[in-house]
C-alpha cells in the first residue's frame, strides 16, 4: 500500500503474516485430523494410532464403504435433504413478502408490522411454551414440527429488507407507470435484481436446517424420521456404536474411523456448497446490510 | 421502540404552499386517503398475510402459553384450565439450590466469549486488514469463516478427534512426551476451557466481518497523511484504525451484554455430560431437563420467562446506551 519499505515495515509484515499463518494452521489442523482419522486403515490404527500424515501408509476407505452400506445412514441423509430443501423453500416463501412489506415505505401499517415482529425478536418466552404449542398442534413425528416453527428469522428478514431498500425507487416507479402492480413489481423487478441476497439468505436457512438437531430430538421420536445430525450425535456419544452402525470384530474400520467418516459425511454438503456462495458474503451483500 | 414505529402512516406533503391545505384536511379526508393507500398496496397485504399468520401462531401463541409459569400446569387441564399459583415457581427457582450455579455458569460462558473472543477477533481483523498479500487475505478469510457453518454436533466429532483420551491429537502429543492422557471433555477442570476455546475457534473468523467492514470504511487518506508524517504501522493502528472501529466495538459489546443470559444452548447440549454438570449446566440446559425430561412444565416455563424478561430489559437498556454513546441503536 505504501512505498516506504523500512526495516520496521518488513518486520511488521513478517509478524503480521506469521500471525495469519498461525490462524490458518490452527483452523485447518483439527479438520485435517478428522480427515486423517477417517482414512486410517484399521491395522495402522491398532498398531500406532492415527498418523499425523498418511503418506508412509496406505489410505483406507473402509469406513466410508461401511457407512454408505447402512440403511440407517442413507435414510437419515434422505431425511436431512428433505428437511433442508422444504425448510429453505418455506422460509424464503415467508421471508420475501415480509421483507418486501417492510421495505415499502408508503405501506400503511408498516410500523405496526415492524413492531409486531421486532417484539418477538427481543422477547423469547422460552422452550416450554413453544413445545406445548407444537405438541398441541399434533406435530410430533412430523417434519412440519422441524421446519415450520423456526421458518422466519428476523435477522434474515432485516438483511433482505435492507437489500430491497437499496434498489432505487425510480426503477419501481417506472414499472408502476407502466401499469405494474406491487405483485408484478416484486416478481419482475425486485426479485431478478436480488439474486445475490436470495442466495445468501437461502444458504443461511439451508445451513440452519441441515445443522438442526435439537428440534428433531425434541419432536421426532420415530428413529426412521431422524436426520443426519441426530444420527451423528448418537454415533459419537454412544458407548456402543453397534446400536447405530454395524460394528463387530470383523469390521474393516476402527470405531474412530467410523466416527470421523460420519463427521465428514455430515460436513460434505457444506464443504461443497460453501466455495460457491462464500464470495457473496466476503464482500458486499452482508457488509452493506450490517452497516445499514 | 424501533425506528420504524415513528414513521407516519401517511405522508402529508410538506410543501409550504400547501400548508393551508394541510390544516384543512378533515378526518374523513384522511380516512379516504388511508383507504386509497391501502387499496393501492392490496397485493402486499395479501402476500404478507401468510407470514403474519405464521407470526401470530408460532410467536404469539407461545407468549400466551407462557402464562403457565404462574399456574400449576396439568397436561389434562390444559393451559387455561390449570389453577393459578402466582409467583410460586419463580420463588422455587430463585431460592433453589441450582440458582446461583446456573447463573454463574451462564454468565461465565457468555462473559468469557466477550472478554476473550472479542479482542482475538479484533486482532485477526487488523491482521487481515494490514496484510499486503491480497490472495493470502482472502484465503485466511475463506478458511476462517468456514467453521461458523458447522453445527455443534459436527464440532463434537472434531473435538473428539482432537481431545479424546484414546486417540485425540492433543493426547497423542501428551503421551508422546510421556504424560498421562487427559479426559478434556469430561473433566470439570478442563470442560470450560474446551467450551470457550472451541467457541472461539468456531466463531472468530466470522465475527471479523463486522470489524473488517469498519476498517475498510476508514478513509485511506487518513492513513496516507499519517504515513507522510512519519507514523509507523503500530502508531497508525493505535491512532487511526482502533479509534475508527471503536463505535462498532461499542455496539458489539452492548449487544453481547444484552444477550449475557445466552450461554450457548446448542453447544452445551451436545458437549456436556453428567460429570461436568457443575461447571457446564446453564439456564437453558436446565430448563430442558426440568421441562422436557422431568415434566416440570410450570417450573421450566417460569425459569424461561425469568430469563426472557431479564434479557428483554438488558437488550432495551443496551440499545438506549448504544443510541447515546455510539449514535446508533442495536435494532
Amino acid at each position: 500500500m505504501f512505498r516506504t519499505k523500512t526495516r520496521d515495515e518488513i518486520g511488521f509484515q513478517i509478524l503480521n503474516n506469521g500471525l495469519l499463518l498461525i490462524v490458518l494452521i490452527v483452523i485447518l489442523l483439527p479438520l485435517w485430523r478428522v480427515v486423517m482419522t477417517s482414512f486410517t486403515p484399521i491395522d495402522v490404527f491398532t498398531r500406532v494410532g492415527v498418523p499425523f500424515a498418511m503418506w508412509p501408509w496406505e489410505w483406507s476407505v473402509a469406513a466410508y464403504e461401511q457407512l454408505l452400506g447402512q440403511p440407517s445412514i442413507l435414510r437419515a441423509t434422505l431425511n436431512s435433504v428433505v428437511i433442508t430443501l422444504s425448510g429453505c423453500a418455506l422460509s424464503l416463501t415467508l421471508t420475501v413478502p415480509l421483507a418486501y412489506a417492510l421495505s415499502t415505505r408508503t405501506l400503511p401499517g408498516r410500523g405496526v408490522i415492524a413492531t409486531l415482529i421486532l417484539f418477538t425478536f427481543l422477547f423469547h418466552p422460552g422452550l416450554i411454551p413453544n413445545y406445548l404449542l407444537v405438541t398441541k398442534l399434533g406435530l410430533q413425528n412430523n417434519i412440519l414440527a422441524i421446519i415450520v416453527p423456526p421458518a422466519v428469522s428476523v435477522y434474515n428478514t432485516l438483511v433482505m429488507k435492507a437489500f430491497f431498500e437499496g434498489i432505487p425507487d425510480e426503477i419501481k416507479e417506472a414499472a408502476r407507470m407502466d401499469g405494474a402492480n406491487d405483485l408484478q413489481i416484486l416478481w419482475k423487478v425486485i426479485l431478478p435484481l436480488s439474486i445475490p441476497i436470495l442466495l445468501t439468505i437461502g444458504l443461511f436457512y439451508s445451513v440452519y436446517f441441515w445443522n438442526e438437531f435439537f428440534s428433531p430430538i425434541l419432536y421426532l421420536n420415530d428413529a426412521k424420521l431422524q436426520p443426519l445430525p441426530v444420527l451423528l450425535r448418537n454415533i459419537l456419544a454412544s458407548a456402543s456404536i453397534s446400536e447405530y452402525v454395524e460394528y463387530d470384530v470383523a469390521s474393516a474400520a476402527s470405531i474412530d474411523s467410523l466416527k470421523s467418516a460420519s463427521v465428514m459425511l455430515t460436513m460434505l454438503p457444506m464443504l461443497l456448497v460453501y466455495p460457491w456462495i462464500q464470495r457473496y458474503f466476503t464482500k458486499g451483500t452482508l457488509v452493506g446490510a450490517v452497516k445499514e | 421502540m424501533s425506528h420504524y414505529a415513528t414513521e407516519p402512516a401517511i405522508r402529508v406533503p410538506a410543501h409550504p404552499l400547501r400548508a393551508r391545505e394541510k390544516i384543512e384536511i378533515t378526518l374523513s379526508e384522511r380516512a379516504r386517503r388511508l383507504a386509497k393507500a391501502m387499496w393501492k398496496h392490496r397485493w402486499i397485504y395479501l402476500l404478507v398475510t401468510p407470514t403474519l399468520i405464521y407470526y401470530l401462531v408460532f410467536k404469539y401463541i407461545p407468549l400466551y402459553n407462557a402464562q403457565i409459569a404462574f399456574k400449576d400446569f396439568q397436561p389434562l387441564a390444559g393451559v387455561e384450565g390449570s389453577p393459578w399459583v402466582g409467583f410460586k415457581f419463580f420463588e422455587t427457582f430463585i431460592n433453589g439450590f441450582y440458582f446461583s450455579q446456573l447463573i454463574t455458569n451462564t454468565v461465565f460462558f457468555s462473559g468469557a466469549r466477550l472478554i476473550l473472543g472479542m479482542p482475538i477477533a479484533i486482532i485477526l481483523a487488523l491482521a487481515l486488514y494490514e496484510t499486503r498479500f491480497m490472495f493470502f487475505r482472502s484465503l485466511v478469510q475463506t478458511v476462517s469463516y468456514l467453521p461458523h457453518f458447522l453445527s455443534w454436533v459436527i464440532m463434537f466429532g472434531i473435538l473428539l478427534m482432537m481431545f479424546s483420551p484414546g486417540s485425540g491429537l492433543i493426547n497423542d502429543v501428551i503421551k508422546a512426551f510421556g504424560g498421562k492422557p487427559i479426559a478434556f471433555l469430561t473433566s470439570p477442570d478442563w470442560f470450560r476451557v474446551v467450551v470457550i476455546g472451541s467457541d472461539i475457534w468456531k466463531e472468530t473468523g466470522w465475527s471479523t466481518i463486522i470489524y473488517l467492514a469498519a476498517l475498510l470504511s476508514i478513509s485511506p487518506e487518513l492513513h496516507e497523511a499519517a504515513a507522510v508524517d512519519g507514523a509507523s504501522r503500530l502508531q497508525r493502528i493505535w491512532n487511526i484504525s482502533l479509534p475508527g472501529i471503536l463505535p462498532v466495538v461499542v455496539l458489539v459489546t452492548l449487544l453481547r451484554l444484552g444477550n449475557i443470559l445466552e450461554g450457548g444452548f446448542n453447544q452445551l447440549f451436545v458437549l456436556y455430560s453428567l460429570p461436568v454438570y457443575s461447571v457446564g449446566d446453564i439456564i437453558d440446559t436446565w430448563v430442558y431437563r426440568q421441562g422436557i425430561l422431568d415434566f416440570q412444565f410450570s417450573l421450566a416455563t417460569a425459569v424461561g420467562l425469568f430469563k426472557g424478561v431479564i434479557g428483554l430489559i438488558l437488550i432495551v437498556v443496551s440499545d438506549k446506551v448504544a443510541r447515546r454513546i455510539a449514535g446508533r441503536g442495536l435494532y
